[in-house]
């Protein structure tokens, strides 16, 4: 499987080891000519603003959009959260708007505030070491996303179909199952886009 | 859960990757920085070129101008302490400053001693010429590095060298035998184990940014080629003509490093950059890079 890490700004070189880790192919992504060739598309960890500006300077909004028209998934960590979300707490206008979902930014604070933790998570048997920084949380979700964690009664993964995100940064850590969760999400999409 | 662990300090770096960190005088330069892009701006009374022309004892900025720009942005905001100021530093940390600069830029406090920075929750960065001083700067508990380049001189010499010397001293010391790297840690200064961890990863544990003399979207690029994760950038933004303009171009510049053709795009008309500073015509005491070592 050739999964995509937008290459705009962030912890790209920390997804694509995790994905290669996990037995899947990685591939720093620049252009938006570059999502043809994908499976899977990681937006990573970094600054949301940032990362949205760039998106929008460079057609990505629209062009990652076509691609998850084609049933393809996408897995958003931290700002690549905020990136996903329909709606952003406080701010009139989100960037991608694909997850059904309501994210509040930096919400437990500032960077003295950041921290790690282990966290129980639907379809991962044993829990996962989840390293927040500056992190985001899911205030309020549609009934078609899936909640797949909550730390201290609040949402930090969900899965919408073929999207995925996390509050907090799965490639910072030595942990590759939910790359792998996420490659199995990837490999479900590319069977059932043969079968059509 | 824990808070300041050495995971969640550098962690806060690798997400600055690929970004630009801009230097900002008030609330009105850091909206500015902010919707130009940058990852996160540092917090000063005066930028670099300023701190020069001033003269005196730099010291850190006035809490009220953290507290002004920490307010208007949601990108995080770092401040500099001086070197060795172990109460600036609670200071800052105290105000809620997510990055602390421990910098040569301003006067340092401490001839001798650096920070202890692994006793605090606020991660650090530090400037380093060579691999000797990174590594003891990361056994001090740095979570991000820096090159000194010569700030406030937008001259992108010096910066280069730092870069260059740290690749080389890199590359060498991957290419030494386990008994070899003891030496080497001795003559470097450093603690045999960081060194066998850069022995074996071929890198340094932390990230490693260019700074010190950036003043266009050409020289932010060239740090990028020469293996820079990020760029800080100090009076190269608001010391130019066009302030928005250079700022937006360098973070262009900064994310799309070997297509030339987008630099010279992002690189017209942007104005007059700062004025720059030949660095031979500094007098030896005027060589901010020198302090810390």
């Amino acid at each position: 499987m050739k999964i995509g890490v937008l290459a705009l700004q962030g912890a790209v070189a920390e997804h694509i080891r995790s994905i290669e880790a996990a037995g899947g192919e990685g591939i720093a992504v620049k252009r938006t000519e570059e999502l043809q060739e994908l499976d899977g598309l990681i937006i990573p960890g970094g600054e949301s603003t940032t990362i949205g500006k760039l998106m929008r300077r460079y057609g990505f909004i629209e062009a990652v959009r076509e691609f998850s028209k084609q049933g393809k998934p996408i897995f958003g960590t931290c700002a690549g959260l905020i990136v996903l979300a329909e709606r952003i707490e406080g701010q009139e206008d989100a960037h991608l708007q694909l997850m059904d979902m309501t994210v509040a930014r930096n919400a437990f604070g500032r960077q003295q505030e950041s921290f790690e933790t282990d966290l129980d998570i639907k379809g991962i048997n044993e829990p996962v070491r989840a390293v927040f920084i500056r992190a985001p949380l899911i205030k309020e979700v549609s009934p078609s996303v899936d909640i797949l964690s909550t730390y201290n009664g609040e949402i930090v993964t969900a899965r919408q179909g073929h999207l995925l995100a996390s509050s907090y940064h799965p490639e910072l850590t030595d942990d590759y199952r939910l790359h792998a969760y996420f490659l199995d999400m990837a490999k479900e999409a590319a069977a059932a886009g043969a079968k059509e | 859960m824990e808070t300041g662990t050495s995971r969640v300090k550098r962690g806060m770096a690798e997400m600055q990757k690929g970004g630009v960190i801009m230097d900002v005088m008030n609330a009105e330069q850091a909206k500015i920085a902010e919707a130009a892009g940058a990852t996160a701006v540092m917090a000063l009374e005066r930028v670099p070129s300023d701190i020069r022309a001033a003269g005196g004892v730099a010291r850190m900025a006035d809490p009220t101008v953290l507290e002004e720009v920490m307010k208007v942005v949601s990108i995080p905001v770092m401040a500099k302490a001086r070197i060795g100021h172990y109460v600036e530093a609670r200071v800052l940390e105290a105000l809620g400053a997510d990055y602390i600069d421990e910098s040569e830029v301003l006067t340092p406090a401490d001839e001798v001693f650096h920070i202890s920075k692994r006793d605090f929750t606020v991660p650090f960065v530090c400037g380093a010429k060579d691999l000797g001083e990174a590594l003891r700067r990361i056994q001090e508990g740095a979570a991000m590095l820096r090159t000194k380049g010569e700030p406030g001189t937008g001259n992108i010499v010096e910066a280069v060298r730092h870069m260059r010397l740290i690749t080389g001293q890199i590359r060498k010391v991957q290419n030494l035998s386990k008994d070899e790297l003891y030496h080497e840690a001795k003559n470097l200064g450093v603690p045999y184990d960081l060194l066998l961890n850069v022995h074996e990863t071929g890198k340094l544990p932390v990230v490693n940014f260019a700074a010190g003399g950036v003043a266009t979207p050409s020289d932010a690029a060239l740090m990028m080629h020469l293996g820079a994760d990020g760029v800080f950038v100090g009076s190269g933004i608001f010391k130019s003509e066009y302030p928005e303009r250079f700022a937006r171009a360098i973070v262009e510049a900064t994310t799309h490093y070997t297509d030339y053709k987008l630099i010279a795009e992002v690189s017209k008309n942007l104005g007059t950059p700062m004025k720059g500073i030949e660095i031979s015509k500094l007098a030896p005491s005027e060589r901010m890079q020198d302090r810390g070592f």
